[in-house]
């Protein structure tokens, strides 16, 4: 008896010591894990967003090579792809759906960094939600992708036919963006304003909240109109602004959709008014667009966070390696791109090393970010895929650079 | 809110409806010329403006490195005659050019389908763009033209922005608006002379009549034809100065928008006619300021356009386009 358990004991500890030889050689050997994976940006590369989708990019590849081109040893690969047409000079919607279509063709594709534009997420996040890629934007700041409530009626589902969220996004949303300008106006002492729109998904939308603050914030609404964005000028919207005696415009647009043009036109119109601007008009091309001569002194920016130079904390270190290796000062928007490619190369690396890089297990991953410390400071994904940072800060013009007046919710 | 019959807006809403107007009109003049002539629809006209404005812009930033202006002193003192050396520099530039495209693109087509040559046209008209996109990409240092070539830019004010009708009046005018009626009106009358009074401008209207038996009655048809070219385009220059000038910006997506509107006026005219073109041109620029004013901008394309079709359907050839028009 005793020889005979003696026996089994010996047999059940080989069996174990098997078994567990065999756990660590599957492991090392990583039949699960690629020898390499791709991410991809779909960003506006032709048009006038070009210099903000290149800062956005250079974060995006600073972020990578930070990571060493690598999670967990396996080689994470970066393409840049662009989503604007030159016949447009903006985004294109059949250009991005093209795009989703290639990155989930892809297989080596496991997460999409994009977009810029709210209206061209649109487009791709019904697609890329069906197929279960993840994708992450740097810019979208339309409320109604994600929040229920804020935007259309079937919003956001309509953008998530498999049921399951796979959109996130790492900058704040334009309801809050849309009530700190109002806010803004307020303080301007303003009484009356005058608000138009691009007629775009992104520009009409912070119009709208705008409107609503304002009319909250008791100030007199004495018109609410869409503009042609490919007008020669808008001196006869100015005329109408001068005739209303506004002392604030709201311009729901952004470079791309003729800002710089609205804001020359009030001053050739000789409009004593103020012009506010949401984060579209954040960049450097709206300084050269307009001249300063139409932005100084009369137009204010609002943007969802603040000028990288003004960040703390890891953002500063950002911000002085961007410096340092493009030799420029960073667009308003490369942190975003910066943060987006950090967040999703965390993920991918925690999913490695769980054992898994599939789209389902980079996607699990990026839905768990919680505690997140980056440059734009220590932030989490929410139920719906939005950040939970909303630092706010409004800007204005001043010797021809971006000067921020004001920084809310910090 | 807004009062319908305030005189002042009214005035100044005329006023802007008329200088944008002139400048469409003077593009117009380009297309229903070239139609007139050959029945091609030149969808490269508006984009030949486009370029005439790049080169304004880049002999603005040239006259400035050379210290030829002072860019501090841009809006506030007037450069007559550097507007008035853009205006004949870029008239002629774009005259060209329109010259070249005929004789590259459109002359080796001229007896093929109308089909192709319309093709050749928007082929050119995507060339044009690229090449305008190349364009605003070249360094520009004192305009900052660098760097986004696809940005609009920021084109300096040649002319004094002072209200000639006095800092407290609320209808502004400048030399801006004088500008654009001192140039276009001279053109146009000019223009008109010209088809008129002279014996090329009596080949013109003979070849629109009928091509073939101008030739036989011995008019060099191709030489009439390149004229054509040369004048249209000559007067998409000026505009292209007149239009960067009103503006002060120039973007290589300028060309499609003010070559629809012109094309537009020119059907409305009548396309074919030279007065056509010059009366559709004021009517959309009218129609335009007036909508913005009391419709709303959101509906003013809608408006310009629902006009251009109840005037077709009223009159097929367009207001001033006779059956037997006179075309050039």
């Amino acid at each position: 008896m005793q020889r005979h358990s003696t026996l089994l004991t010996t047999a059940i500890t080989a069996c174990t010591l098997a078994g567990a030889a065999c756990g660590v050689q599957a492991q090392t050997s990583a039949p699960l894990l690629p020898s390499s994976v791709k991410i991809v940006s779909s960003l506006p590369r032709t048009g006038s967003a070009n210099a903000q989708t290149t800062a956005m990019v250079n974060g995006i590849r600073m972020a990578l090579t930070e990571a060493g081109g690598k999670v967990n040893g396996v080689e994470v690969l970066y393409e840049d792809w662009d989503d604007a047409s030159p016949q447009r000079g903006n985004w294109d919607p059949a250009i991005e759906a093209a795009n989703a279509d290639k990155g989930i063709a892809d297989a080596m594709v496991v997460a999409y960094i994009g977009t810029y534009n709210s209206g061209a997420a649109k487009v791709s996040m019904p697609k890329l939600n069906a197929a279960g890629l993840a994708m992450v934007s740097p810019g979208n700041t339309y409320p109604g992708l994600t929040k229920p409530g804020t935007g259309e009626a079937n919003e956001p589902m309509v953008y998530r036919p498999s049921g399951a969220i796979n959109y996130f996004r790492v900058v704040p949303t334009d309801d809050v963006q849309g009530f700190v300008a109002a806010e803004f106006a307020k303080t301007l002492n303003a009484t009356k304003v005058f608000i138009l729109h691009d007629r775009e998904l992104y520009g009409k939308g912070i119009a709208d909240v705008f409107n609503k603050s304002a009319k909250a914030l008791g100030m007199e609404v004495v018109e609410f109109d869409g503009l042609d964005t490919k007008a020669a000028n808008y001196k006869a919207i100015a005329t109408k602004v001068k005739q209303s005696k506004a002392e604030v415009v709201f311009y729901g647009g952004t470079t791309q959709t003729n800002a710089a043009q609205l804001a020359k036109d009030l001053l050739a119109q000789k409009v004593d008014v103020k012009l506010i601007v949401p984060d579209g008009c954040f960049e450097e091309a709206f300084i050269k667009a307009a001249g300063t001569n139409a932005l100084e002194g009369r137009c204010y920016i609002t943007f969802g966070g603040v000028e990288p130079k003004l960040l703390g904390g890891q953002g500063k270190v950002f911000y002085e390696n961007y410096k340092r290796l493009y030799g420029m000062e960073p667009e308003a928007y490369a942190t975003y791109g910066y943060e987006a490619a950090k967040v999703v190369l965390a993920a991918m690396e925690r999913a490695a090393q769980a054992g898994s890089l599939s789209r389902s297990a980079v996607l699990k991953e990026i839905a768990a970010t919680k505690g997140f410390s980056g440059a734009l400071g220590t932030w989490s994904f929410d139920e719906n895929g939005d950040t939970t940072n909303k630092v706010m800060s409004v800007n204005t013009v001043k010797n021809g650079d971006f000067e921020t007046v004001k920084v809310i919710g910090n | 809110m807004f009062d319908w019959f305030d005189s002042d807006v009214l005035l100044q809403q005329l006023l802007l409806g008329l200088s944008n107007g002139m400048i469409i009109a003077l593009i117009a003049l380009g297309y229903t010329m070239v139609y007139g002539i050959i029945e091609l629809i030149n969808f490269a006209h508006g984009d030949l403006f486009m370029l005439g404005s790049f080169l304004a812009l880049t002999l603005v930033g040239a006259a400035m490195n050379c210290g030829l202006v002072d860019p501090a002193l841009m809006g506030e003192s007037s450069h007559w005659w550097l507007l008035g050396t853009l205006v004949v520099v870029c008239g002629i530039f774009c005259g060209g050019l329109n010259l070249c495209i005929d004789h590259f693109a459109y002359k080796p087509l001229r007896r093929a389908s109308k089909l192709s040559q319309l093709v050749a046209a928007i082929g050119v008209s995507f060339i044009i763009v690229n090449l305008g996109l190349f364009w605003g990409g070249l360094p520009m240092e004192v305009l900052g033209g660098g760097g986004a070539a696809a940005a609009p830019k920021d084109f300096p004010h040649l002319v004094s922005d002072v209200n000639l009708l006095g800092e407290e009046s609320f209808v502004v005018m400048t030399w801006n608006d004088v500008v654009i009626f001192v140039v276009t009106i001279p053109l146009m009358i000019g223009l008109t002379l010209f088809v008129k009074f002279t014996k090329l401008g009596m080949a013109m209207r003979a070849t629109a009549q009928h091509a073939t038996a101008a030739r036989l009655m011995g008019v060099d048809v191709n030489k009439v034809i390149a004229a054509t070219f040369a004048i249209g385009g000559f007067l998409g220059g000026a505009a292209s100065v007149l239009y960067a000038n009103y503006n002060s910006t120039v973007s290589f997506q300028m060309g499609f928008r003010a070559g629809m509107d012109a094309f537009t006026a020119a059907v409305l005219g009548g396309i074919g006619s030279l007065p056509g073109a010059m009366l559709g041109g004021l009517l959309i620029g009218l129609v335009r300021a007036m909508s913005d004013q009391y419709v709303g901008s959101e509906w003013t394309n809608v408006v310009v356009f629902s006009l251009l079709v109840l005037i077709l359907i009223f009159r097929p050839t367009g207001l001033l386009g006779l059956k037997q028009r006179e075309k050039v």
